[in-house]
């Protein structure tokens, strides 16, 4: 059955947008470039990063584009002051949350965190940083996981639970403590299921998740093969 | 014309902002036909002058000597701007921050060494537990970030202030 087709205003100009969709997506059918940093195209929106709110007509509440449905005669506002002051504070609250030493990063130069700061504006923060101590997980044959860079996305979680399947990844822990958990919180090393795909690797936004040998500036990503195989998946019968 | 009177100085961190500071290369000769550095690393003063128009710092505040030098820069420093990762976040020299002070230099100077295994007290301040970015102490008026902020970004915010412009944001300046 074809989806329904609805009207919705984005900053003003009428969109067609439908049934279904996100607010998100249709900007970016619109041609309509909303910041995300946990969205990966292919993968269920979470929700988790806050950087894509949006302001709909009607509530005084921010809503995240990347999860909220349209709806017929939707009014959204994707650029505001009031959106870049809270974009940015989130981003400055990510860079103090955890040591995200750019100057030393493996993604150092290809960091999507690291961009979005420069794409804002952001030249400091103005938080205290937390300077917390957190573990690096080397038990892995081919991979490292850097608690330190971590943002807590969840593109990792997801990848591997939607496009491998094997579901290794989740979260564990609750505010600051929280942290991506392999399996039942065992070294990443000693996982069972893991099968060392590197789906996660290449879904992280930031140095996180990374290959091991890899030195600063060395680790890029391939999100766009998420992307691509995550559409072949959905074409199979 | 009065030449505006330019201070740098180099807290905890490698001096590689200096180096890049002085990565402007030819563009030093029109620039000294208008500073005057007044106090640095690269210069005689052994004490920090009053009135100084503009001062670059780079480097995190890792001691009470720091902290103490950045107050009296900014009392005596019309516009200050923290210049590189260290000054603006801390960066490597906060590396440390997670390991207790003692323990570090036990494992640096004395279980590091292999002669004179000696934690270094004489004419070195004593560290704070923290190295921590300048805007914790006190104002700073631009950040610059960048491990090193590239020269071209140094010499486009000094060109903006001397001609009194409000500093340009810099697409080229990011973290790291």
């Amino acid at each position: 059955m074809p989806q329904k087709k609805i009207s919705i205003r984005i900053d003003g100009e009428l969109v067609t947008a439908l049934e279904g969709q996100t607010i998100l997506q249709a900007a970016q059918e619109a041609g309509k470039a909303i910041p995300t940093l946990c969205y990966l195209e292919g993968l269920s929106p979470a929700g988790a990063c806050r950087i894509c709110m949006v302001e709909v007509a009607g509530t005084e509440r921010l809503l995240p584009a990347c999860t909220t449905p349209v709806q017929e005669g939707l009014a959204v506002t994707t650029v505001s002051a009031r959106l870049t002051q809270y974009r940015r504070m989130t981003v400055e609250l990510l860079l103090i949350e955890r040591n995200h030493v750019c100057s030393v990063c493996v993604s150092n130069g290809h960091c999507e965190l690291q961009a979005m700061a420069t794409s804002l504006g952001i030249t400091n923060t103005r938080y205290w940083y937390d300077f917390p101590t957190l573990p690096v997980d080397m038990t892995h044959e081919r991979f490292v996981l850097d608690h330190n860079r971590c943002i807590l996305c969840t593109r990792c979680v997801r990848a591997c639970a939607e496009l491998e399947g094997a579901n290794v990844w989740d979260v564990g822990g609750r505010g600051i403590h929280t942290r991506v958990t392999s399996d039942l919180a065992q070294p990443w090393g000693e996982s069972p299921t893991c099968t060392s795909c590197g789906k996660c690797v290449q879904a992280c936004p930031t140095g996180a998740l990374a290959e091991k040998g890899a030195a600063v500036e060395e680790m890029t990503k391939r999100t766009d093969r998420l992307t691509r195989l995550a559409g072949s998946k959905r074409a199979q019968p | 014309m009065k030449k505006v009177k330019v201070a740098t100085v180099w807290l905890d961190g490698c001096s590689g902002c200096h180096m890049s500071l002085l990565d402007i290369d030819a563009a030093v000769i029109a620039l000294a036909g208008k500073i005057d550095i007044v106090y640095g690393p690269l210069v005689d003063a052994q004490e920090f002058p009053e009135g100084v128009d503009v001062t670059l710092v780079e480097g995190a505040v890792s001691s009470l000597e720091d902290a103490h030098r950045i107050d009296l820069i900014r009392q005596r420093t019309n516009i200050l701007i923290a210049l590189g990762d260290c000054a603006v976040t801390g960066n490597v020299p906060a590396m440390r921050n997670k390991v207790p002070v003692a323990k570090l230099l036990q494992r640096v100077y004395v279980e590091g060494a292999d002669t004179g295994k000696v934690i270094p007290t004489d004419g070195v301040p004593a560290l704070n537990r923290h190295a921590r970015p300048l805007q914790e102490f006190v104002k700073v008026d631009i950040h610059v970030p960048g491990c090193p902020p590239p020269a071209k970004a140094i010499l486009g915010l000094l060109g903006d202030l001397l001609e009194g412009r409000k500093p340009a944001a810099n697409p080229k300046v990011k973290f790291g």
